[in-house]
């Protein structure tokens, strides 16, 4: 007999907020990409290296960064951490960190996502609409490789690590205090 | 006489990556040419050789937007193919789930792509800094399409709960109450929607076009229906190819399309609300008729009411559908191979999507053909361009510009998942 339980997707490295906002996560944990376009993947890659290392009342979502849904997913939480690829032209691997509230992320920097509507753009749309989490820390880190099929270069994949390293770290801290 | 070349490099609010070059002599376009040079992509060569079942999740990987038309047209196909004709409930839940698709589409459209070019704003940005509440409207109304997406295709971007036959898995009549309630809200928000944009001021641009839409004796066209014309095509979908030919052009990576005799066509919202108007739900009809949207409509520009108008007819449809939803004994028929070739074509929220695939008996893919609507409107658009510069003249080349991103935006093109910013540049000689 061929049982199949939950055939729906529960993504396996994904925990979902609800789509509907019930969640109100005091750390939202936001990684963007696409699994099968190389270095693109590199949001999610850091997820999967934070989960079960994050506080329980921390949430971890991989997202493929589509703006008016990332709106949804951040609006009913304090805190946001966002982590994207971004092309600059500058070195493969280097890490941006902007804070979201500061100054509006240079378009240029992100990759554009579908009907140019990705992460600066609903970040924009949310301070105008006031959907903005108090805090929403974005990490971009530079990627060189966006082939079909290809996989994370070492070297942003190192990135990787040393981003999810310090949002590890930052959540801790913050929890201490 | 003076020259005017307009090239608009990266065409910015439409999905994918595409170009404008305009050329202008002697008061007359000499060249109207819609560029689309992101590469293509070889769907149809790396279907062969898989089996037929997995042409309804390899398809949907197409776009990001409309994935469930894609998995449609193919499941329709293979069942074609196999002698299948799949009913009753499971039949409701296809046009169920279509009505999401349909409904987020159409909302990103209308909110995000199209009203800005009518509100004089460069995005949507500007819109949500000066009519926050509108901005929202959309969001909400474009969540909820997303919602009944996922609700019965497992996630709402290349949904994965379609399958040849039916679905892996179908609700419970408990689990689309919720989603029911949403779409009430929605109904009242496009109704409002319709009459937003039934306020915007619209170019005076009419043309002759030749209309193309599936339909059906008894519904507004999702899944099923003959292909029929303006012009008086009334055709089963397995004649498609005998009326419809794709030619290569040197100047896009996408098949240009047109009629056998020659003649350019239209498919979409306009086409379909031209061809169905009989068809959409009583109030989405009122209020098609209060917006001052009549069959024949020849003007482009007014899709935009169209969209609004399905928008309506889509949440209408979809609440019928779950107070008759019963679920079916089975979440799918089954469907045996066998040697043969199959046809689908369905009803995309940008127009007809004609799918064909040869397949053996063991299953395995022999041939495909996948045909998708912008590849179809592409030789309309242009002429459309052609036809709207030569007219418009007088305007500063700023505006003409501007005039001739909108009346692209009319047919919401989807080149692909991906788009680049607007670069322009403009030459003016005298010679």
């Amino acid at each position: 007999m061929h049982l199949m339980r939950n055939p729906l997707p529960k993504t396996q490295h994904r925990k979902r907020t609800s789509v509907r906002g019930s969640a109100d996560p005091q750390v939202l944990v936001i990684g963007v990409g696409n699994e099968i376009r190389g270095d693109d993947a590199i949001g999610l890659y850091v997820c999967r290296i934070l989960k079960g290392k994050l506080p329980h009342q921390c949430t971890i979502v991989e997202d493929s960064g589509d703006g008016a849904h990332l709106i949804e997913l951040w609006k009913n939480s304090q805190t946001t951490i966002l982590v994207d690829a971004v092309r600059s032209g500058a070195k493969q691997g280097q890490v941006y960190k902007y804070d979201a509230h500061q100054r509006p992320l240079p378009t240029t920097l992100f990759q554009n996502s579908t009907h140019a509507f990705g992460v600066p753009q609903a970040i924009e749309l949310a301070r105008a609409l006031n959907q903005l989490p108090q805090k929403l820390t974005v990490y971009g880190i530079e990627g060189a490789c966006f082939d079909e099929g290809a996989a994370i270069s070492p070297i942003v994949e190192r990135a990787g690590k040393e981003v999810a390293e310090s949002i590890a770290l930052e959540i801790s801290h913050n929890n201490r205090v | 006489m003076p020259s005017k070349t307009i090239d608009v490099d990266a065409l910015a609010r439409v999905e994918g990556e595409g170009a404008l070059n305009l050329k202008i002599k002697d008061r007359k376009v000499t060249e109207a040419k819609l560029r689309i040079y992101e590469p293509p992509r070889f769907f149809e060569a790396f279907l062969r050789g898989r089996h037929f079942t997995e042409a309804p999740d390899i398809t949907a990987r197409i776009c990001g937007i409309c994935p469930i038309a894609y998995q449609m047209s193919s499941v329709h196909a293979m069942e074609n193919a196999c002698g299948v004709q799949v009913e009753g409930s499971l039949r409701e839940l296809r046009r169920l789930i279509y009505c999401g698709e349909w409904i987020e589409s159409h909302a990103l459209h209308i909110y995000m792509l199209h009203a800005p070019d009518f509100l004089g704003y460069d995005n949507v940005l500007q819109i949500a800094r000066d009519s926050p509440k509108i901005v929202q409207r959309g969001l909400r109304l474009k969540k909820i399409g997303n919602e009944l997406v996922t609700l019965l295709g497992g996630r709402e971007i290349h949904p994965i709960n379609v399958r040849v036959g039916g679905f892996y898995k179908v609700p419970t009549k408990q689990e689309l109450t919720p989603i029911g309630e949403e779409l009430k809200w929605a109904r009242k928000a496009a109704e409002e929607t319709i009459q937003w944009v039934a306020g915007f001021k619209f170019p005076n641009f009419e043309q002759e076009y030749e209309y193309v839409a599936l339909r059906h004796p008894g519904e507004y066209p999702f899944n099923e229906g003959n292909l029929v014309s303006s012009n008086g095509l009334n055709i089963p979908i397995k004649d498609y190819e005998e009326n419809f030919i794709e030619e290569h052009v040197a100047h896009s990576n996408s098949l240009h399309s047109h009629m056998k005799n020659g003649r350019t066509y239209i498919t979409g919202p306009m086409a379909r609300l031209n061809l169905n108007f009989d068809k959409l739900s009583p109030s989405a009809r009122k209020a098609a008729k209060q917006a001052g949207l009549k069959p024949p409509c020849r003007n482009p520009f007014k899709s935009i009411i169209a969209r609004g108008v399905e928008t309506l007819h889509a949440c209408d449809e979809a609440l019928r559908i779950i107070k008759e939803y019963t679920p079916p004994a089975e979440p799918a028929v089954r469907v045996s191979p066998r040697d043969g070739t199959g046809y689908g074509c369905t009803e995309a929220p940008r127009g007809i999507l004609y799918h064909r695939y040869a397949i053996n008996k063991e299953g395995t893919i022999l041939e495909a053909k996948i045909v998708p609507p912008t590849s179809q409107n592409q030789a309309r658009i242009e002429e459309d361009l052609k036809h709207f510069v030569e007219k418009h003249l007088r305007l500063t080349t700023e505006k003409l510009t501007w005039q001739c991103e909108q009346l692209i935006r009319n047919y919401d093109p989807c080149i692909s998942c991906a788009t680049h910013y607007l670069k322009l540049n403009i030459e003016r000689e005298q010679v």
